[in-house]
């Protein structure tokens, strides 16, 4: 919470793309985020790495402004979320947790509809659907409807809707949760081109492995909060001597997350051992 | 790769044209499952034949054939039919999670909405067009001209409209495509409390009462008159103003549900 004071009345530092500041949401009696605080630089991809339920879909709904936050603020490519929700869409992409595609329609109906409501012309909006259908290798099944499109295809068609304005700021909620390996790599493959162009990203993941091996930044969230933030090596680093000395290869995330948080990521289940379980 | 740019207009031509791409949307989907339309458009004519031919003869008919009574009433049923569309297409929506696309993009409320209701409306000019002809093949006609014809049609549609705003409030409130099962359900009770298909006068005193004062009744009966169609009860203050309710109900359930609806829309971020 270091940039708390004058945090509204400073303009956000052009090269902060996303940033949370103590953002709280509850449903009901259930606090899902309770002290959300973070901050991604333009053109980097970073990491939300939790547990089912720590929180992340909550943080990346209320940055999409999909939903509103009860406490906190948060600004997206320099607009606030809740004051400025407009400006914030034109500016985001999103491939939610679930696919958001109207399967009646065909992939390319699909992406041509969204162009329209982005405001491209008809012409543009076609032109765009047919290159991205290209880019991400379904132009074969352009014209089925989605409902005949497999796991792999349909995240990357929702992949591509997010695309079409080629957004500065691309939030991914698990994207390859349900994936076959295949379809993770090719996934993997398409946000790897993608960071190349300078979008900046936000990912969220329960898959260590995909965090090591996409992102620049990582923030492991746990019970609605930030718990840890560094690159991949500052938090294998914060483990501790005494674990890197005893354990000959480099620790894994997977033990990041345990020594830092006091469960497995994978099944929440808690462990007696480490000193900052909560 | 194109470049990015934010397009900065909150125009009237940016809210028609949101709102068309989203009624053009509807009619791919008829276009891409043609089937679901076309049951939902021979449904009533279903109901049409099996009340008028199998029943009818057992109805207690007023001047010019149950026939005659049936198909207005059968008109109105057809706007009625328009709610389980509606809910089914708003729930289908959320679950698929194109609502929340939709939301995370740049299009305002009233423009979504306004495609959803103007969609509903094409629906019920076509589903009236096979219902009137269906009449016409039946033997029913309009006696008072094609003026107090298509006046009687704009009500029909004045009464969709207002039906168009209750399925969308109720699509937003039940969430998921099961929950549709029970608008379609509970359309029947509502038909049947109603002169669509038999004249308030035959039912108990307080049903009666509740089937007189009911939208449709109101509706039915006032385009009765508007088609030179034959009815029963005609004395009353409700039946001899029937005109004047058929335009003051779909009023007052729109001047409700509009605003549910669109407060429901925009609360989805709670
Ligand atoms: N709409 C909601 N209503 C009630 N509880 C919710 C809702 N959304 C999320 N939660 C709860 O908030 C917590 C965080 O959820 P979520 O943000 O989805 O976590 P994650 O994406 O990390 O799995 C969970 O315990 C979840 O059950
Ligand atoms: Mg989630």
């Amino acid at each position: 919470m270091v940039y708390e004071e004058g945090f509204t009345r400073s303009l956000p530092r052009p090269e902060v793309a996303i940033r949370a500041l103590d953002l709280g949401k509850a449903f009901g009696a259930h606090t899902a985020l309770d002290g959300f605080s973070l901050d991604v630089g333009a053109g980097t991809v970073c990491g939300l790495l939790g547990p089912n339920g720590a929180g992340k879909t909550t943080a990346v709904r209320i940055l999409t402004t999909l939903t509103r936050p009860d406490s906190g603020q948060a600004q997206v490519a320099g607009f606030d979320v809740v004051r400025d929700p407009r400006q914030v869409r034109y500016r985001i992409g999103l491939v939610g947790q679930n696919a958001s595609l109207d399967e009646i329609l065909s992939g390319c109906e699909n992406l041509v509809m969204f162009g329209r409501l982005l405001r491209l012309s008809a012409a543009a909006a076609r032109r765009r659907a047919e290159e991205l259908l290209a880019q991400f290798d379904l132009a074969a099944a352009a014209n089925q409807p989605v409902a005949d499109y497999s796991g792999g295809m349909r995240r990357r068609l929702d992949l591509a809707a997010s695309l079409i304005l080629s957004p500065p700021v691309l939030f991914l909620d698990e994207p390859t949760t349900g994936l076959d390996p295949r379809a993770r790599i090719d996934v993997w493959s398409s946000i790897r081109s993608l960071v190349g162009s300078g979008t900046t990203v936000l990912l969220t993941t329960q898959y260590l492995e995909e965090a090591d091996q996409l992102c620049d930044q990582i923030a492991v969230i746990d019970a609605g909060q930030v718990v840890a933030h560094g690159t991949p090596d500052e938090l294998k680093a914060k483990v501790g001597p005494d674990r890197v000395e005893t354990i000959t290869r480099k620790p894994s995330l997977d033990e990041v997350f345990l020594h830092l948080t006091g469960h497995h990521p994978s099944t929440g289940r808690a462990e007696p051992m480490t000193e900052n379980t909560r | 790769m194109s470049t990015f740019t934010a397009p900065q207009s909150t125009t009237t031509t940016g809210w028609l044209r949101d709102a068309a791409t989203l009624t053009a949307r509807v009619l791919r989907h008829w276009k891409r499952r043609p089937g679901s339309l076309v049951v939902s458009l021979l449904f009533p004519v279903l109901m049409v034949l099996m009340f008028g031919y199998l029943f009818g003869g057992a109805m207690a008919v007023p001047d010019g054939g149950y026939m005659a009574f049936l198909i207005p009433g059968m008109l109105a049923m057809a706007m009625l039919f328009g709610l389980e569309t509606m809910v089914v297409s708003v729930t289908t929506d959320t679950a698929k999670g194109v609502t929340e696309r939709i939301r995370a993009m740049p299009v305002t409320a009233t423009a979504v909405l306004a495609g959803r209701s103007t969609a509903d409306l094409l629906n019920a000019i076509v589903a009236l067009a096979v219902m009137l002809i269906t009449g016409l093949l039946v033997g029913w006609t309009a006696h008072r001209g094609l003026g107090l014809a298509l006046g009687a049609i704009g009500l029909l549609l004045w009464l969709r409209f207002a039906f168009t705003w209750v399925g969308i409030y109720l699509g937003l409130l039940l969430k998921t495509p099961e929950s549709a099962v029970a608008v379609q359900i509970l359309v029947w009770p509502v038909g049947f409390l109603s002169s669509a298909f038999v004249s308030p006068d035959t039912m108990p005193g307080w049903l009666g009462t509740i089937a007189t004062w009911n939208p449709l009744s109101a509706t039915a009966t006032a385009i009765r008159d508007l088609f030179g169609n034959p009815d029963w009860n005609t004395h009353g203050w409700a039946a001899e103003h029937s005109i004047l309710i058929a335009l003051i109900w779909p009023a007052v359930l729109t001047a409700i549900f509009l605003p549910l609806a669109l407060a429901s829309y925009r609360r989805l971020d709670r």
